[in-house]
């Protein structure tokens, strides 16, 4: 301990940070649409923690390693699968963990505002001064769920970060914004969305998932929290969206630009 | 059906395009009063009621909404919320920032990024990067949109709406502006532009990202880069296109060392007509492009912008 600073400093400012992680189809999986029109085809395909939530693992444990955070809690509302998910955040470097079973299906997606309800009694029963969750869900890309959970919590929130310092009772949270960046300080407790920028997730160790695998891995239900998680959006159905065709291959700069000409294109 | 649509306005100033994009969508579904909040947003609001088929223009003018700050932004559109049954805006980066806010208050969900209005309670949106189409029918009391403005054609000119001054509904203070950095440009808006010149990391450097400027400049382009090129600081941030960036759909879509990634693909497939510049002839942008040079881009780039 840095001499000078008096002993309940530390601890008076570490907390708690939630990391909400979604279990999703891998993001170099080519996805296919079922051909009745019911969905997409999640049976036996590669599926992954939510590329956007593993930065904001990795920015929660950062935040563990630079003293500003005691505890690292990762939360994952869907299917029993999901226990996967989480055991990667264990192995990156959460400390616990906790698996919400809200679905027996894979295909069943969950709605932001049924998870960030979900959230926000976790959040109650925690008491976590920061939550920090991904931008965005590469299958649903919805964009809520921060922002949602944010509201039911009457919280500040930071959303889409590219930057964050947490200084007390403060934090100073850059943004990506169609114009460019802006940087807004908010009052903590916090919701923070990450975006790319944020950080670079390590990789997990094959000791640290060895290692994960004895750390404690909570499992709830919906109804444990009293969440209603029926749809409010019915999908009514999946289709193929209309494909390009490929076109032709130009022999040189010239011929580009003879037949951009020709299309009307310049 | 009474719907209110959030306009998107920026330093006091209404983005016409966006909004006029927003408003075509909001339009199929019912009577649309356009809010402009601001601080000092009269000239927005003024350019809202222009619009064709606005029906009247609410104007919050108050320091609180000076930066979109989405807190006291999402408490104004719910004081506002009890006389509408649809709360649109256009997916920007602020409404992505303020509607799930509004809507998670209102206990409805929201509906982002919607391509299509198949009616007042149906609509398309991409899900998967755009590898798939979801029609989704709400069964919530009202429905909070955010409209993808690349596949709505802007409304037009025309319209002489009456525009009415709406009190602030407060500031919570839970945050606060500090600064924007925002990089001036005479060049197009890279989400309305007729035609956009897009680099990825085969350009390898900033500085020669100045080749993709150059043409760009030559063809009255947009710039646009793919996440690789952000991530490596060739480019800015608020240039990469596609799925967790921005979507576009010019006439002209120019991929330059770009290899065509489904996330790079999800912002521009749309395009009407794509040229990819990329020196690897397997490269998947190649499958999508009507017409693809396989060339080194430091040769092909400079003699394209000469012949131009
Ligand atoms: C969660 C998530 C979100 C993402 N969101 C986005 C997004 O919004 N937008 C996006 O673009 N990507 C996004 N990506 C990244 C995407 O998966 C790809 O990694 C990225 O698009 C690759 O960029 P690139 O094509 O520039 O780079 P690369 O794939 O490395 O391709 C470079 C290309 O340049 C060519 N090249 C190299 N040198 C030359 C030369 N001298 N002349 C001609 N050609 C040359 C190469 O042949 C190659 O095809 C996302 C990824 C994830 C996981
Ligand atoms: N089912 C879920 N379980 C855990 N976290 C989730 C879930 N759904 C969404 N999230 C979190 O919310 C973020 C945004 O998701 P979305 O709003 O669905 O685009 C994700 O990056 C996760 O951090």
């Amino acid at each position: 301990m840095v001499s000078g600073v008096a002993p309940d400093f530390e601890e008076k400012h570490a907390m708690k940070v939630l990391v909400p992680v979604k279990r999703v189809i891998d993001y170099n999986v080519k996805v296919r649409v079922k051909a009745d029109g019911s969905g997409v085809d999640l049976a036996n395909v590669k599926m992954s923690m939510n590329p956007f939530d593993e930065i904001a693992v990795e920015q929660a444990i950062r935040l563990k390693e630079a003293g500003k955070a005691e505890e690292v809690v990762a939360v994952s509302i869907g299917v029993k699968q999901a226990q996967e998910t989480l055991r990667t955040a264990l192995a990156m470097g959460a400390d616990r963990a906790i698996l919400v079973i809200a679905a027996d299906d894979v295909h069943q997606d969950i709605e932001p505002l049924a998870v960030a309800k979900t959230l926000k009694a976790i959040v109650d029963e925690e008491q976590p001064g920061l939550v920090l969750a991904g931008k965005q869900a590469i299958d649903n890309d919805m964009n809520a769920t921060g922002q949602m959970l944010s509201a039911l919590l009457g919280w500040s929130q930071g959303a889409f970060a590219s930057e964050l310092d947490i200084d007390g009772d403060n934090a100073v949270v850059t943004r990506e914004v169609d114009g460019g960046l802006q940087t807004i300080k908010v009052k903590m407790p916090t919701v923070v969305t990450v975006d790319l920028r944020l950080n670079e997730p390590r990789y997990a160790s094959l000791p640290n998932i060895m290692k994960a695998k004895k750390k404690p891995l909570d499992e709830k239900t919906a109804a444990d929290y009293g969440v209603d998680v029926s749809p409010r959006l019915e999908i009514v159905s999946t289709t193929e969206p209309e494909a390009r065709k490929a076109g032709e291959i130009v022999g040189s700069v010239d011929e580009l630009v003879a037949k951009l000409k020709e299309a009307g294109a310049i | 059906m009474a719907v209110l649509l959030l306009a998107e306005v920026a330093g006091g100033e209404l983005s016409v395009d966006a909004t006029a994009k927003a408003l075509t969508a909001a339009k199929a579904m019912g009577d649309v009063t356009v809010l402009c909040a601001g601080a000092g947003c009269g000239g927005a609001a003024e350019a809202a009621a222009k619009l064709d088929g606005v029906s009247k223009v609410l104007c919050a003018d108050d320091a609180a909404y000076g930066n979109g700050l989405a807190e006291p932004m999402a408490d104004l559109l719910v004081s506002l919320a009890g006389d509408y049954e649809h709360i649109v805006a256009p997916a920007t980066s602020s409404a992505k920032n303020i509607l799930p806010r509004a809507a998670a208050l209102l206990d409805v969900m929201v509906i982002s990024d919607v391509s299509a209005v198949v009616d007042a309670n149906t609509f398309e949106r991409p899900i998967y990067a755009g590898n798939a189409i979801q029609t989704v029918k709400s069964s919530d009391a009202k429905k909070i949109v955010s409209v993808r403005t690349s596949t709505f054609d802007a409304a037009g000119e025309g319209g002489s709406a009456a525009v009415e001054a709406v009190a602030a509904a407060g500031n919570a203070g839970l945050s606060e502006w500090v600064e924007d950095k925002v990089a001036e440009s005479d060049r197009p808006e890279l989400t309305s532009a007729g035609v956009v010149v897009s680099g990825g990391r085969g350009v390898g450097s900033e500085e020669d990202f100045a080749l993709i400027e150059k043409l760009a400049d030559k063809l009255n382009a947009a710039v646009g880069a793919s996440r690789a090129a952000v991530d490596s600081g060739y480019a800015p941030n608020d240039w990469q296109v596609g799925q967790t960036g921005k979507v576009v759909a010019p006439d002209l879509y120019v991929a330059i060392g770009i290899s065509g990634a489904i996330q790079h693909l999800a912002g521009m497939k749309d395009s009407k007509i794509i040229v990819a510049i990329n020196k690897d002839e397997e490269a998947p942008i190649f499958q999508v492009a009507d017409y693809g040079l396989v060339a080194d881009l430091f040769a092909a780039v400079p003699e394209l912008t000469e012949k131009l």
